[in-house]
């Protein structure tokens, strides 16, 4: 199998600032890979690349074996519908019932009729634990159901890949379990995952492959447990040191 | 002489009330598909069009609408078309109020946190089904009021219309004033008539602010 996230060489600048020098990454099918980094290191810029929420300037970007064509809206909605997202701040639609927010996408871009959309969306609800809500409005939400609605949501467009940016850091402590025992689950259905993550026992738990990001380049990659006990770099030996303080 | 009674008066400035009202609904019309139009193409990621846009609102917004009618009465009919007052008065009235409004409707899209393009973009939704779908409805409950508040503007501004020729409420006054030699009154009337057109209008933008700021909290 192809694999389903090839970047090669990825360079991107906000005016004159690179935030991603030269990003070579390659994600295998079932594959789950978390980013971790210090705060402006591009981990979160890598994600957004990767979905073209940013453009980029330089080097190459393909999900599925198809390349990412920036000024092609046809082929930027084919490669989307390839590529789910979730976001820290969840973004779900707060005018739409909880079941509406997922049918919309499937029921505009694959042209899914309404029945079989409202099904589709009651079984992902029931997937994430939240059977009940079809007709809630998302303000009546916790941030943690909330966020479970959002990876039902991208989880509706059947997506090869899953893009998870920090969806944890805007929960109460007391709500982040709830949303990472469903991405766990979605690892081991072999879902496809590449997270951004201050969870660092989560990222060890759930993940195949660690990659450390510092200034904006992959700085340290490899299975988890190795880059936890023995990293290799110092910026990574500092990186963990201060996340016990 | 003939005797003009209080009741002739209002009587002449109510029925010529009637042209403001038509005058003012064709301005809102005619400035709210505009102004939509606009809109569109304002949020559009095209700059040439963003630049057109923002270049339209600074001319209209910049000049004076009384300048406005002059220029579309004999602009026109300097490009050799026969124009009645009626029709430079609703496409001035109309360019105004689009200018405007845009402006109006782009600070209620802006008001969309981002994060809702990105959630539509995100599920591979093109630019206009995450504005018609997401962004739109929600930039819509917040237009409400400004939108309504603005319409007691245009019809303020319809009375302008009058240095053309456009027989509405003010150039009936003033055709009243020249026959009853009365202006204090006829023109305490014409006040009169535009508060009684214009307050209930606030009132009701006043209800969709409160009713918008209960719904936030």
């Amino acid at each position: 199998m192809p694999p389903v996230v090839e970047i090669k060489g990825l360079r991107k600048s906000f005016g004159t600032n690179e935030v991603l020098k030269g990003i070579d990454l390659t994600v295998e099918p079932g594959e789950v890979v978390a980013i971790i980094g210090r705060s402006g290191s591009g981990k979160s810029t890598l994600l957004r690349c990767i979905n073209g929420l940013e453009a980029f300037q330089d080097g190459s970007l393909a999900v599925d074996g198809k390349p990412l064509l920036h000024d092609d809206p046809k082929a930027m909605r084919a490669l989307r519908q390839r590529v789910g997202m979730i976001f820290q701040s969840f973004n779900l639609f707060p005018h739409l019932p909880v079941g509406r927010n997922i049918m919309l996408a499937p029921g505009l871009v694959k042209k899914k009729v309404a029945s079989e959309a409202a099904d589709q969306a009651r079984r992902l609800l029931a997937r994430v634990g939240l059977s009940d809500k079809f007709d809630a409005m998302p303000d009546s939400l916790s941030g943690g159901q909330q966020q479970r609605v959002a990876i039902a949501r991208a989880l509706a467009m059947e997506p090869a890949v899953l893009l998870c940016d920090e969806i944890t850091s805007a929960l109460d402590p007391e709500l982040v379990g709830e949303v990472l025992r469903v991405v766990e689950s979605l690892a081991e259905d072999g879902m496809t995952l590449l997270m951004v993550t201050h969870e660092m026992s989560f990222a060890r738990k759930v993940s195949d492959r660690l990659i450390f990001m510092h200034q904006g380049r992959v700085h340290e990659m490899g299975p988890p447990s190795a880059l936890f006990t023995a990293p290799q770099t110092p910026e990574l030996k500092q990186f963990l040191s201060s996340l016990h303080e | 002489m003939v005797e003009f009674t209080l009741w002739d008066i209002v009587r002449n400035l109510a029925l010529a009330a009637r042209w403001t009202v038509v005058l003012s609904l064709m301005a809102f019309i005619g400035g709210g598909v505009v102004g939509a139009a606009l809109l569109v193409l304002r949020l559009m990621p095209s700059r040439i069009g963003r630049a057109f846009v923002e270049g339209y609102v600074e001319l209209f917004q910049g000049t004076p609408l009384l300048v406005q009618l002059f220029l579309a009465y004999f602009g026109i009919a300097l490009l050799g078309v026969n124009t009645s007052a009626w029709t430079a008065a609703a496409l001035a009235l109309t360019l105004y109020t689009s200018a405007f409004l845009v402006e109006i409707w782009r600070g209620c899209v802006e008001a969309v946190p981002r994060g809702q393009w990105e959630g539509g973009t995100s599920l591979a939704l093109s630019f206009g089904e995450t504005l018609r779908h997401v962004i739109l409805p929600q930039a819509l409950t917040v237009a409400i009021a400004p939108t309504v508040g603005f319409l007691v503007q245009v019809i303020k501004g319809t009375a302008l219309a009058s240095v053309i020729g456009f027989v509405e409420l003010t150039k009936t006054a003033t055709m009243v004033t020249n026959a009853t030699f009365r202006p204090f009154v006829v023109y305490s009337c014409v006040g009169l008539i535009y508060f009684v057109l214009c307050y209930p209008i606030s009132l009701i933008a006043k209800r969709f602010e409160r009713k918008l700021y209960a719904a936030r909290r």
